[in-house]
C-alpha cells in the first residue's frame, strides 16, 4: 500500500561497520529466497483460477480427446503445479514467459505495453521530483507561514481522494471543462500522457512533499546549521549547501522504492485514462483469466519492485555515511 | 476520562503545551515503581504517604494515575487539538451511519422506480436518483456501512497478525526473526491492487467477508515489519534487561513491558490504515473485482457513475466525496494520533 515510505528502512546504525560489497551480496542473497517466494505464490494464486485452459482454447467445437492429450502433454498440465512452477520459472530465465490463449508470446505482449507504462511512470515521477520536492522545500523553509499551512492541508486532501476519484476529477475538469488535456486513450509521444501521469503521481507527490518538508524543517534544528549560520553565511548557503543535502537522504530513497511502484500502481490509472500498457494489460488478463498473461506482467513487475527496494538499502547507505551496513 | 484540570497536577508533570517536543517514552515502567505513582520531584513514597493520609484525595490519586500514563498524555494533548476534535467527530458520525443508516436515510435505497431514473438533486431526491430510479442520498448512505465495516474488520485482523508475529520476530530474533522476515518479505512484494486483482477475479461470489480475507492476506507484511522494528527499539531498552534479570517470563515481558512502549507507532498506523483499506476496497469495487451488485457500495457507484460522467455528474461526485471524507476522517485522526504519542515522528 502507500505506507511503504518511512517504514522500508531496515537499516541499523551500527559501530562495527562492514564494506559495502559483503552487505550487497548478503542483500543479493536474501533477494533470491523472496523472488521465489513470491513468483511461486503468484503462480499458485493464478493456478488456483478455474477454467480448463485448452476448452477455452478449442471454443465451442470441442477437441479430440487426443489432441487434449497432447496439448495436456506440450503446455505442462498434467504436471503437479510445483513442477509447472519449476518448468517455467526456467523458461523465465531463458526470456520465454509462456503464451497467451492465441499463441502470442507474453514476452512480446509485455514488449509491446512496456513503452506506455514506462513513459507513464518516469513523468509521474518528473511530477513527482519537480512539484512534490520544490512545495516541500519550500513549505520547509518557510515553516509556519501560509504557504507552508497550505501544502500541508492540500496535501492531505490529495492523500485522501482515492486515486479513481482523481482520474475522474481530471478528466471532468481538465479534459471536459478546460479541453486541455484528452480525456482518455493514447496517442504517440507525451502529450496524452500528462494527465494520467499526474493523477498516478499525486499521492506520491502529497508524500514527498511531506517527507522532504518534515526531514528540512528536522535539519534546521540540528547544530551543523547553527555553526553554519554563525559563521556568517547567507541563508540561501546554509540551505541550498548545508541542510537539503542532508535532508534529501530520505526523499531520494522514499523516490527509488516509488519508481518501482509507480509501474505496479498503474493498473487503475491505465483503467480510468484506457492506456494499453502493462498494468491494463495485466488487468485485463485477469478478467479473461489468461493466466499465462497475469503469471507473466505480475512476475516482472514484482520483479522491478524488488529490485527498487534493493536499491533504495545501497543508496540510502551510499548517501548518508552514518548509516553502517550491518 | 477524568476532567482533571492542568492546576490538579503537581508542577513538572505536565507537558509543558508550549513545548515542542513533550517527553512520552517516561522510561519509568519499572515493575517495581507502580506506575500510578507519580514521580515527580521529591521522595515519590513520601508522596505516595501523604496521598494515602490525607482523607477525599483518593480520586486525585486516580486522576494523577492516567495523567502519569502515555495514554494520560496523549489524552490530555488530544482532546486540545481541533484535528484531532474533528477526525473524532467525523468517524463517530460515519460509525453512526454505518450502523444505522435507515435513521438518517429519506427512502429505501432498493426501493427503486424507473420512472424516477436520473433525477437531478432535489428536495425529494437530496442527491438526485440514479439510472434505477434509486434515492442516491439513501443508497450513499447504506454504503457508508460496507466501507467502515471493511476498514475496521481488515485492520482489526491485521493489526493482530502483525502484532503477534512482530513481536515473536523483534524479540526473539535469530531463526525466528529471519524465518518470520523472509515470509514477510514474499507478501511485500505483492502490490494489493495488483494481488486482490489477481485473487479476486477468480472468485465466484464475492462479499465483506471474502475483500475483506483478501485485504488481510495481502496487507499484513508492511504493519509487521513496523511493528518488529519497534519491539526492537523497546527491547533494547534497561528495563527490558531489569525485568530478564529478575525473572520475567518472556511472555510477560513483551506484553508487560515491550508492547506498551511499542505499540504506539502501530495505533498511529493503523488508524491511517482503516482509510487505506477503505480506499482500497473502493478501487477494487470500482474495478470490478470487488463487491458485487446488489451490494451497496461506493466504489460500485463510482464505477456505474462513470459512464454518466458527463451528463450526470453528481452521481460521481457524491459518492466521492464520501469515500473521500471518510478516508480523510481516519487519516486526520492517525496524523493527530501522531503528533500526540510520537512527536519524534512528526
Amino acid at each position: 500500500m502507500v505506507l511503504g515510505c518511512s517504514l522500508a528502512l531496515p537499516l541499523v546504525a551500527d559501530e562495527e561497520g562492514t564494506d559495502l560489497g559483503r552487505y550487497l551480496i548478503r542483500r543479493v542473497l536474501q533477494f533470491i529466497p523472496v523472488f521465489f517466494g513470491a513468483t511461486f505464490l503468484i503462480f499458485a494464486l493464478v493456478f488456483l483460477m478455474p477454467g480448463d485452459p485448452i476448452r477455452a482454447l478449442s471454443g465451442d467445437k470441442p477437441l479430440a480427446p487426443e489432441v487434449v492429450v497432447a496439448l495436456q502433454e506440450r503446455y505442462h498440465l498434467d504436471e503437479p503445479f510445483y513442477k509447472q512452477y519449476a518448468i517455467y520459472i526456467t523458461n523465465v530465465f531463458q526470456g520465454d514467459f509462456g503464451s497467451d490463449f492465441r499463441g502470442y508470446p507474453v514476452r512480446d505482449l509485455m514488449l509491446d505495453r512496456l513503452p506506455v507504462t514506462i513513459r507513464l511512470a518516469l513523468l509521474a515521477f518528473l511530477f513527482e521530483v519537480v512539484i512534490g520536492l520544490t512545495a516541500g522545500v519550500v513549505a520547509g523553509v518557510r515553516k509556519g507561514k501560509f504557504f507552508d499551512s497550505l501544502v500541508l492541508v492540500s496535501t492531505l486532501v490529495v492523500i485522501a481522494i482515492p486515486i479513481f476519484v482523481l482520474g475522474f476529477i481530471g478528466q471532468i475538469v481538465f479534459g471536459v471543462k478546460l479541453g486541455w488535456f484528452p480525456i482518455s486513450g493514447y496517442r504517440e509521444g507525451w502529450y496524452s500522457l500528462m494527465l494520467p501521469a499526474l493523477v498516478l503521481a499525486s499521492l506520491s507527490l502529497a508524500y514527498v512533499a511531506r517527507l522532504s518538508r518534515t526531514s528540512l524543517v528536522e535539519n534546521l534544528r540540528a547544530d551543523y546549521v547553527r555553526t553554519a549560520r554563525a559563521k556568517g553565511l547567507s541563508t540561501s548557503r546554509v540551505i541550498g549547501i548545508h541542510t537539503l543535502r542532508n535532508s534529501l537522504i530520505p526523499v531520494v530513497t522514499y523516490l527509488a522504492v516509488d519508481l518501482g511502484a509507480l509501474m505496479g500502481g498503474a493498473i487503475i490509472t491505465e483503467t480510468i485514462f484506457n492506456l494499453p500498457g502493462l498494468g491494463r494489460a495485466v488487468f485485463d488478463a485477469a478478467r479473461a483469466q489468461e493466466g499465462a498473461v497475469v503469471i507473466g506482467i505480475a512476475t516482472f513487475l514484482v520483479i522491478v519492485y524488488m529490485i527498487a527496494n534493493l536499491l533504495v538499502d545501497v543508496l540510502y547507505g551510499v548517501l548518508d555515511p552514518r548509516i553502517r551496513y550491518e | 476520562m477524568s476532567d482533571t484540570t492542568p492546576s490538579d497536577q503537581p508542577e513538572g508533570m505536565s507537558p509543558d503545551p508550549s513545548g515542542e517536543e513533550p517527553i512520552l517514552y517516561a522510561d519509568t515502567v519499572d515493575e517495581y515503581l507502580p506506575r500510578d505513582v507519580v514521580t515527580a520531584a521529591g521522595d515519590e513514597s513520601d508522596q505516595r504517604e501523604r496521598f494515602r493520609q490525607s482523607p477525599g484525595l483518593d480520586t486525585e490519586l486516580v486522576d494523577m494515575t492516567r495523567t502519569a500514563s502515555l495514554w494520560g498524555d496523549a489524552w490530555r494533548q488530544l482532546r486540545r487539538r481541533p484535528v484531532f476534535i474533528i477526525s473524532a467527530v467525523m468517524i463517530l458520525i460515519l460509525v453512526i451511519i454505518s450502523l444505522v443508516p435507515g435513521l438518517f436515510a429519506t427512502h429505501d435505497p432498493r426501493d427503486c422506480n424507473l420512472i424516477d431514473s436520473l433525477l437531478l438533486p432535489s428536495s425529494e431526491h437530496w442527491f438526485g436518483t440514479d439510472l434505477q430510479g434509486c434515492d442516491y442520498y439513501s443508497r450513499t448512505l447504506y454504503g457508508t456501512r460496507v466501507s467502515i465495516s471493511i476498514g475496521i474488520i481488515v485492520v482489526f485482523f491485521i493489526t493482530i497478525i502483525a502484532v503477534t508475529g512482530g513481536s515473536i520476530a523483534g524479540y526473539y530474533g535469530g531463526v525466528t526473526d529471519s524465518i518470520i522476515g523472509r515470509i514477510t518479505d514474499i507478501w511485500f512484494v505483492i502490490p494489493t491492487i495488483l494481488g486482490g486483482i489477481v485473487i479476486l477475479s477468480v472468485t465466484r461470489s464475492r462479499n465483506i467477508g471474502t475483500v475483506s480475507l483478501v485485504l488481510i492476506v495481502l496487507g499484513w507484511a508492511t504493519l509487521l515489519r513496523l511493528v518488529r522494528s519497534s519491539v526492537l527499539a523497546a527491547k533494547a531498552n534497561d528495563y527490558v534487561d531489569a525485568a530478564r534479570v529478575m525473572g520475567a517470563s518472556n511472555a510477560r515481558i513483551i506484553i508487560r513491558h515491550i508492547l506498551p512502549n511499542a505499540i504506539a507507532p502501530v495505533i498511529i498506523v493503523s488508524a491511517i490504515y482503516i482509510g487505506v483499506v477503505i480506499a482500497a476496497e473502493a478501487a477494487l469495487s470500482f474495478l470490478g473485482v470487488g463487491l458485487q451488485l446488489p451490494a451497496i457500495s461506493w466504489g460500485l457507484m463510482i464505477a456505474t457513475a462513470q459512464q454518466r460522467i458527463i451528463t450526470a455528474p453528481y452521481l460521481l461526485i457524491f459518492p466521492g466525496a464520501f469515500l473521500s471524507v471518510t478516508v480523510f476522517s481516519f487519516i486526520l485522526m492517525g496524523d493527530a494520533l501522531r503528533d500526540a504519542l510520537d512527536p519524534k515522528l512528526r
